[in-house]
């Protein structure tokens, strides 16, 4: 199963170096990335692959919020389906 | 890889919009429950319901997560109680109750179905059923209630309409604690739709549901283009109303799989919230009004149910329900500014019903409203129903104790509404006369 994940906040040092450390300790693969700056903004996207990981997907999406919290960004992890779904025909 | 802004849209839609999955709905049909006596068919209804809706919260709970959407009210509905009251209608009280349990055991918001069907005529033990209605939704939390009195095949049910206007006054009497909140949970419908928020008896055993819900989505679209003209602004909507349905689809799917139960229909309304942000109100607005009610309402409200359903037709397979956009006073932050202010009234309301989803939806009336003046609302909201081939329903409060220019508040999503004028010349005569309003001559159509 593959998930989407979006960190968006304000930038600063080490942000992609701690949500990467985040997601291998929990076992999930990041197939790609794509990071920019939108105006002033941090914005990265993440596609990842939970086949390995510890935690079921709905948990994973909340542990990602809460890690989001404490680093002053707001993370989701969300099922790529929902994405496909509504951008695509 | 997918594209940055599309995700970014998406996860913009959630958060600032109010994208959300309005409804999980679990039809499940409680004809298998009837038995020789009403205890006994209580228990079974009691059980059943049980059984079937054991997993709609949590899996629900598990969807939003997984797909960080929302998903906001978990319902049942059920086969129309009336069927399985009909051996014993005296005590249909007790089925009312046992379905109300079951919606608290099983911790779902709604539980429909506590109904009955009468377009064509009225059964005994239909009418004994829906004078039990009053007393029913000031006992129960959970259970909701409709009577469906009209249909174009068949005309309108006069006698039906006149005691619909009694039991409308009573239910707000039984209720009269708590502002006639028992009328909130009571839709006097014409051409009732039997899949969803029903479970008709031509549906299989248990159905998965879905309605989705995007206004705020839709106005920003709408915002993004301020000089565009009407032609332009229809497609903008029907590209926002199949983004959205498309979430409703994908939702419905995973949920009737994961629950065990066939996937129905995707319901595709546009229903507001309180919330500011969320009001198709304010969508009228955006389209260029300076208040809704103004002239140029009905207009503009026909462009968008129509571009939602064009949009939303081409995102699902299976579209149903009360599919459109839906304009209940009381839970529109829009629709309660402009009754306040006086900007909307009950006739141009009733002018709008004739071109989108539902009908008089959610108005707070002044609680001395007559019954038969509240059945002639009935009857001309089923009229237009029953000459255009669409669903039309009527849901008033007429508040205990208050009248124009105060206001009820319910709380929550059901809101708070302005009480709304409405005629004093009689229509007691009218109603009086009983019978059966003939259906209109292109019902005859075999």
């Amino acid at each position: 199963m593959r998930a989407v994940v979006t960190v968006i906040g304000k930038d600063k040092t080490g942000i992609i170096a701690k949500v990467s450390t985040f997601l291998a300790e929990k076992g999930v693969n990041i197939l790609d990335i794509s990071q920019t700056i939108l105006d002033e903004y941090f914005a990265m996207l993440m596609l990842v692959d939970l086949s390995g990981a510890s935690d079921k997907l709905a948990a994973l999406s909340e542990e990602c919020a809460e890690m989001g919290k404490k680093i002053g960004m707001s993370i989701h992890l969300q099922h790529e389906d929902i994405f496909n779904a509504m951008h695509s025909v | 890889m997918f594209n940055f802004n599309e995700v970014l849209e998406t996860i913009s839609m959630v958060e600032r919009e109010h994208l959300d999955i309005r409804t999980i709905t679990m039809g499940i049909s409680t004809l298998p429950c009837i038995r020789g006596t009403a205890e006994e068919t209580a228990k079974s209804v009691y059980d059943l319901v049980c059984k079937k809706a054991e997993k709609i919260v949590p899996v629900a709970e598990e969807l939003s997560k997984e797909y960080g959407i929302p998903i906001v009210n978990k319902r049942v509905s059920v086969t129309p109680a009336s069927i399985i009251c009909a051996p014993f209608p005296e005590k249909s009280a007790l089925i009312g109750k046992a379905l109300d349990d079951a919606a608290k055991t099983v911790g779902i918001d709604f539980l429909g179905g506590y109904s009955a069907l009468v377009h064509k005529g009225t059964a005994d033990y239909e009418k004994k059923f829906i004078e039990s209605i009053p007393e029913v939704l000031a006992s129960t939390d959970k259970l909701c209630s409709s009577v469906n009195i009209g249909s174009s095949k068949s005309g309108i049910n006069m006698d039906a309409v006149a005691l619909m206007g009694k039991i409308i006054k009573k239910t707000a009497q039984a209720t009269a604690d708590k502002g006639g909140y028992g009328c909130a949970k009571l839709v006097v419908f014409c051409n009732a739709v039997e899949d969803n928020p029903f479970h008709g008896v031509g549906e299989s055993d248990t159905v998965i549901n879905v309605g989705v819900s995007g206004p705020g989505v839709v106005q920003h679209a709408i915002e993004a283009i301020p000089e565009a003209n009407l032609t332009d602004l229809s497609e903008m909507i029907k590209r926002t109303a199949f983004k959205i349905t498309r979430t409703g689809q994908l939702i419905a799917r995973e949920a009737a799989k994961r629950l065990g139960a066939q996937f129905g229909i995707v319901d595709l309304s546009l229903a507001p919230t309180p919330a500011r942000g969320d009001s198709v109100a304010q969508i009228l607005e955006e389209m260029g009004l300076e208040s809704v009610g103004t002239h140029g309402t009905t207009a503009c409200l026909a462009m968008l149910n129509d571009a939602v359903k064009k949009g939303g037709v081409m995102a699902s397979s299976r579209v149903g329900g009360l599919s459109g956009a839906f304009i209940p006073v009381s839970e529109d932050i829009g629709m309660i500014e402009a009754a306040e202010k006086g900007n909307i009234n009950i006739d141009k309301l009733e002018a709008m019903t004739a071109v989108c989803s539902v009908g008089l939806d959610m108005i707070a009336v002044p609680g001395d409203t007559s019954e038969s003046t509240i059945s002639a609302i009935i009857a001309d909201e089923a009229a237009i129903g029953m000459i255009n081939n669409k669903t039309t329903a009527v849901r008033v409060i007429p508040v205990p104790g208050k009248g124009v220019g105060e206001q009820i508040n319910f709380g929550g999503l059901l809101g708070r509404a302005p009480i709304m004028a409405v005629h004093n010349q009689s229509s007691n005569k009218f109603i009086a006369r009983g019978g059966l309003i003939p259906a209109p001559i292109h019902s005859n159509k075999n």
